[in-house]
């Protein structure tokens, strides 16, 4: 995808096979919920053959494990430059690399090819745990820590080697360690669903609504410093703000998981206020970004990567939008008691997802594609624009048709037949429920093929700018 | 700016610390509140429901007990009744149900089949279709209150179809033939559950019905037109 590498620092390299894997797992979630999304409408499609429930698994394991790879990727691609030096464990960090996608495709060959196993402790340990979101086996769980732990070693090492810590890597390790620790939770066995999903809670939750947030958060503040040349006082001044608000909210906001699964009732209140707080840091986010925009382009700035910085306006926006306001809708427990279950954590999820990860880890490749190919300035080119019309509509289409769906749900099976079965299907024939699902199809196709032109940009956007560029310098020759 | 902030609201050691209280307080509280949360939803025992005792997660044992969701005036909302209701909302622990035939079932076979079902239940993935608790996928019902489903009561379809003459065979008979039994458009598939499996399964479904879920699904079952009326 990238022809030359020679100016990376080694632990760039590496940052770039992390992305390209991560392109690739991105398709791969794409069509598996293309999938999905047609089974919805015409059930009897690979019925028996690739069932609801594994298109579906496979379309939420691999958007996971493909932001986790962008995420290690990223953090790869700018450690050297926040600490002057490169990675201590290149080697390591290769071999790490490898294992770790041999690993991933040989849980993704066993979901699809073998599927379910029998009732027993081995099927947990070799094919699924069957748990939602971290569906990977066993063995797949402790091979995925054996190569974090590298990755985390490598990361102190090199920081401690530089004797230089920047704001932004002093919150990546503190919040790498977390990320890493909570993935134990989720590796063990109870008979007792309410314990099960109590620590399994701690995984979804405490990674999704607090770690990876914080993630982003240095990861955006990197791009402003880079894209911008925003000043590091005052972007770390507002990581530390949001480190505070984040955790602050996100880690007894956990609370709005405990509402219905067995535990006390005393959930509801701390569950509603943190969780109510947790779209705050968000706007913060959202006000300072557009704030530093402003304030730098005043200067007669010009911004270093137009492709990068749009994706991390599309990341602002999603994130308040999917995870603030599309999760403070239905995060009341006396809304949830009835929206829990039906499509509202979908819409919210799709957003959420896309808007405050997806989005801000794309513009994370095309910072590797300048960085590898030297661009002082790159501009957006035609497929960019095009991709980033039909990604972000897309999804946003998708989001609202599940919303209108989700209402359906919500009135007819929950308020009018009370949640039995019948109620269920009920509320899955009426018309505007099966119109929501009809519009999130097409919009999925939208972001599909937007998903086509983002590839075929990363690839060829770099290209086109040195001719532009080379053409430039032509003209001004003469001159 | 770098080394001299103009006030405490630009200082980046005045965040930092802050971030770092902030959390510390924030996690802190959390451990102490799992270390309650964990003593209320550990698993109850066999002694628990001689002394009449309620717990969220009550012991398997309760298969051997008649199951029901009702309100509970003093709380708002339903909760589960096991063995019969003494007109306060609170269990009895009296009324038996036979389940597969038996209700002598003792605490350690009722677990063997709860942990038969909670694995099973992993083992086929049944939470990327169905929900449970509420959480999971949304392509199938909710199974949080499946065995108080009226569909699967005396006067609900299901019954018939599967020619069973108890709520539990007839689970048990369409979770191991589900495409044979259709119901809808969108059919289970056939994931290959074997008998001891299925009865491994409904004993956790009937097990689940009875955690206190603090009133999770509302009105389950209770709206007329959609329910049969014992």
């Amino acid at each position: 995808m990238w022809s030359s590498n020679a100016r990376l620092y080694e632990s760039q390299k590496i940052a770039v096979k992390y992305f390209t894997v991560a392109v690739a797992l991105f398709g791969a979630q794409l069509l598996f919920g293309l999938i999905a999304a047609i089974q919805y409408l015409y059930p009897s499609f690979l019925f028996n053959t690739l069932d609801f429930s594994i298109a579906r698994m496979v379309h939420i394991n691999a958007l996971v494990v493909w932001l986790l790879y962008a995420m290690i990727g990223s953090v790869y691609w700018l450690m050297p430059e926040e600490t002057g030096i490169d990675v201590v464990g290149a080697k390591l960090a290769n071999l790490a690399f490898y294992v770790l996608t041999a690993a991933v495709a040989v849980v993704v060959v066993v979901y699809i090819f073998v599927q379910v196993g029998p009732g027993n402790e081995m099927t947990t340990w070799l094919i699924t745990e069957g748990r939602e979101y971290i569906e990977a086996p066993r063995w797949a769980d402790i091979g995925i820590v054996v190569v974090v732990l590298i990755f985390l070693g490598n990361v102190y090492a090199t920081v401690i080697k530089a004797q230089k810590r920047t704001g932004i890597m002093t919150v990546l390790m503190a919040d790498l360690l977390a990320l890493a620790g909570l993935y134990l939770c989720g590796m063990f066995y109870t008979s007792n669903i309410s314990v099960d999903q109590y620590w399994w809670w701690w995984v979804i939750h405490l990674w999704v609504e607090a770690t990876w947030e914080v993630f982003v958060a240095c990861v955006g503040g990197y791009m402003l410093m880079k894209t911008l040349g925003a000043n590091r006082q005052v972007v770390e001044m507002w990581l530390w703000i949001e480190v505070a608000m984040m955790f602050g909210s996100g880690i007894l906001g956990l609370g709005h998981h405990y509402f219905w699964i067995g535990t006390p009732e005393y959930w509801w209140e701390i569950g509603a206020l943190f969780s109510a707080l947790e779209p705050v840091p968000l706007v913060g986010l959202f006000v300072h970004v557009l704030y530093d925009w402003g304030k730098e382009r005043g200067k007669g700035n010009n911004i270093k990567n137009t492709p990068a910085f749009a994706w991390l306006t599309v990341e602002t926006f999603g994130n308040f939008l999917g995870a603030g306001v599309w999760g403070f809708m239905h995060t009341l427990p006396q809304i949830n008691l009835y929206t829990h279950g039906t499509q509202w954590p979908a819409a919210h999820g799709h957003l959420a997802f896309f808007g405050a990860y997806a989005a801000i880890l794309i513009g994370m490749f095309y910072m590797a594609v300048q960085g590898k190919h030297g661009i002082k300035e790159m501009r957006m080119s035609t497929a960019t624009k095009w991709s980033i019309s039909l990604i972000t509509g897309g999804v946003l289409i998708m989001t609202v048709s599940l919303t209108l769906s989700a209402y359906v749900q919500t009135m007819v099976e929950r308020g009018q037949f009370g949640a039995t079965w019948e109620g269920y299907f009920i509320s899955q024939a009426q018309v505007w429920f099966v119109q929501g699902l009809g519009w999130r199809l097409a919009a999925g196709l939208a972001v599909f093929v937007g998903f086509v032109l983002l590839v075929y940009d990363l690839i060829t956007i770099a290209k086109k700018q040195k001719a532009v560029a080379a053409e430039a310098e032509a003209e001004a020759v003469p001159a | 700016m770098e080394n001299k902030p103009t006030s405490v609201w630009t200082s980046n050691r005045f965040w930092s610390r802050s971030a770092g209280w902030v959390t510390g307080v924030a996690a802190v509280l959390l451990i102490l509140l799992t270390f309650d949360t964990m003593a209320q939803i550990t698993m109850g025992t066999a002694e628990d429901v001689e002394n009449k005792v309620t717990k969220r997660v009550p012991s398997p044992i309760v298969i051997n007990y008649k199951i029901t969701y009702e309100m509970d005036q003093r709380r708002g909302h339903e909760v589960p009744i096991i063995g019969g209701n003494d007109g306060n909302g609170k269990s009895l622990f009296q009324e038996k149900e036979k389940f597969f035939g038996r209700d002598d079932w003792t605490e350690e076979e009722a677990m063997e089949l709860v942990n038969l079902g909670k694995l099973t239940v992993q083992a086929k993935n049944c939470m990327d279709c169905h929900t449970l608790l509420g959480n999971g996928a949304y392509y199938a019902p909710d199974l949080t209150k499946a065995w108080l489903d009226p569909a699967w009561g005396p006067e609900g379809p299901m019954q018939a179809m599967t020619g069973a003459s108890s709520k539990e065979e007839a689970m048990a008979t369409f979770l191991q033939n589900p495409d044979k039994y259709p119901t809808h458009e969108r059919m289970m598939p056939n994931l290959g559950i074997t008998a001891e499996e299925a009865k491994g399964v409904v004993a956790f479904l009937k097990h689940m019905s009875t955690i206190d879920t603090n009133g999770f699904p509302r009105n389950f079952g209770k709206i007329k037109g959609a329910v049969y009326v014992e």
